[in-house]
């Protein structure tokens, strides 16, 4: 029994370090700041949450659990303020500009509904 | 080797390579960034030399609260950095000065691994008079009771320290609000996140302070964690930092230290020397300063982040052009 | 040659980076980076003694954690540094307010304060 809790854990700490590092070479590789952000954020949430349950077997029940998953949950309210603030610092000004209702469509009648930004 | 050592090995190699990149980065503001990541490997060294309390520490004070510091005073000395560079010594000078601290490197290293063996040690005096206190953490027993004096001198000299940074104003701002953490007022994760992790903040530093009496914790770490939710609150723009001649928030600054002293005045008549407890009242006098220097520290470390006071109007225009 | 031994090499390396810092970078903040630098390479050097002076504590039986009284130093030494890192920030800041440069040499003119600004 141990020793299937124990594989448990190395397999889901890897796994977690797998996620880590393609946050990772996402951040080296990604041309800019809000793509970098993405991989990051994404990757590091679920990086960590697969490190946490991997150390569940190994922590005392039930105050290391609460624990650990405090930490877990800790990690992402904070990751996703700082995700947001460091996307609102970088967004480019000409994504506030919103198109008029009235304004003349740039496309064919027929060509497939343009996506509008956010 | 076993994986200890490949462990130790691997942080050495990272807190080694990022001291070479806060020497060697462009930017202030990338050397202060990697500081705290630095900061943060430094506390996992500090918890494979067995220190979890000063683990604690340095994460909190010496990476948290300090990064912070430094990356706001980046922030603030972009504009000359650029003026800085050019007056970088030359390649022989830098040549000579390399060797040199080599050199006193090579003296430390030396020292190092001529080290008595087997070492001095206090720690068997420590814990066989640690009953005694009622403590069973022996970092606070030493920091409480056996060298309650340093931790006196500690808590007093973070006054001044703070009366300093306030007299780095102009005359006609005394009065007024610190202003280094003019809140941030665009958009709405920020205020989201200080609305609601100091309740579990707060929760953590009382915590962290009950429990360093028996446990690894203690008053420094939790007063740092308190701190921090105090100056999460401000800079989201949530509460304005008092004015530096608001009364009940000098009495609170003071209050830490003059508890100690108090106790440690009546440790002469009761017990016979400064600072020493009478023996059945030793915990809860040990308690009751802690209580105390919790709310001083906690009060000086969110003030000397937030910097010497502005006038009121130069305040509020550093308020609204952040919006 | 024990993790312990191999932290205090760390140790003297830092120490020997940041006083290298210190004196080459011209900036007044990297000044005070590298000053960290050398406190927390200091730092190190107690934790290490702190952890060859805890054996004493495992063959007693008594547990397996290093010496308290060099902690409770670096403790204390950790909170004294931060303060007076503050005070060396502020300190930069306002002369850089002041006198529109960032590093500590004297012998410049202050550059004539912008319109609207008191002279303190």
């Amino acid at each position: 029994m141990s020793l299937a809790l124990d594989l448990f854990t190395i397999v889901a700490v890897t796994l977690g370090a797998i996620f880590f590092l393609a946050g990772t070479v996402g951040l080296l590789r990604f041309p800019d700041t809000l793509t970098r952000l993405h991989a990051l954020t994404k990757a590091d949430n679920l990086g960590l949450g697969l490190v946490v349950l991997g150390l569940l077997p190994q922590a005392t029940a039930p105050l290391g659990w609460i624990g650990l998953i405090a930490v877990w949950l800790l990690a992402l309210l904070s990751g996703a303020t700082v995700g947001q603030l460091l996307a609102e610092a970088v967004r480019p000004p000409e994504w506030d500009q919103t198109r008029t209702p009235d304004a003349p469509p740039d496309v064919h009648p027929n060509a497939p509904e343009a996506s509008s930004h956010d | 080797m076993t994986s200890a050592l490949v462990v130790d090995a691997a942080l050495i190699l990272l807190v080694l390579g990022l001291a070479l990149w806060i020497t060697a980065a462009r930017a202030a503001y990338g050397a202060a960034v990697g500081f705290v990541a630095y900061g943060l490997l430094l506390t996992l060294v500090w918890v494979r030399l067995a220190a979890v309390d000063v683990a604690m520490t340095e994460a909190a004070l010496g990476s948290g609260l300090t990064g912070l510091l430094l990356l706001g005073a980046a922030a603030r000395l972009a504009p000359y950095e650029a003026a800085e560079h050019q007056r970088r010594p030359g390649l022989g000078l830098r040549v000579l000065v390399g060797i040199l601290c080599a050199a006193i490197a090579a003296g430390l290293a030396a020292v190092v691994l001529l080290l008595p063996d087997p070492a001095p040690s206090q720690a068997l005096a420590v814990a066989a008079h640690l009953p005694a206190t009622g403590l069973g953490n022996p970092v606070t027993g030493v920091l409480m009771a056996y060298r309650a004096v340093d931790t006196l001198l500690e808590s007093v000299v973070l006054v001044p320290a703070l009366i300093g940074v306030w007299s780095l104003s102009t005359e006609m701002s005394w009065g007024g609000r610190p202003g280094f953490l003019t809140p941030c007022r665009s958009g709405s994760a920020l205020p989201l996140l200080a609305r609601m992790l100091p309740p579990f903040g707060i929760l953590v530093g009382i915590h962290l302070v009950w429990a360093g009496a028996d446990d690894p914790g203690g008053k420094f770490q939790g007063a740092a964690v308190l701190a921090a939710m105090w100056i999460l609150v401000m800079v989201a723009g949530l509460r304005e930092p008092p004015p530096v001649s608001d009364r009940l928030m000098r009495f609170l600054l003071v209050v830490g230290p003059l508890c100690f002293i108090g106790i440690g005045a009546a440790g002469i008549r009761l017990a016979g020397a400064f600072l020493a407890y009478p023996e059945a009242y030793a915990k809860p006098l040990i308690i009751a300063i802690e209580v105390g220097l919790t709310i001083s520290v906690t009060a000086v470390l969110g003030l000397l982040l937030a910097g010497p006071p502005v006038p009121e109007p130069q305040y509020q225009r550093q308020s609204r052009r952040r919006s | 040659m024990s993790g312990t031994t191999l932290f205090g090499l760390c140790a003297a390396a830092l120490v020997g980076l940041g006083l290298y810092g210190l004196i080459c970078q011209p900036g007044a903040l990297r000044k005070i980076l590298a000053f960290n630098l050398i406190g927390s390479g200091v730092f190190l050097l107690f934790g290490v003694i702190a952890q060859r002076g805890g054996g004493v504590l495992a063959l007693a039986g008594t547990g397996a954690d290093g010496d308290p009284v060099p902690q409770a130093l670096v403790i204390t030494g950790l909170v004294v540094a931060f303060a007076a890192t503050a005070i060396a920030v502020t300190l930069l800041v306002r002369l850089a307010e002041t006198s529109a440069r960032g590093t500590l040499e004297g012998d410049e003119p202050a550059p004539p304060a912008p319109a609207g600004e008191r002279r303190p």
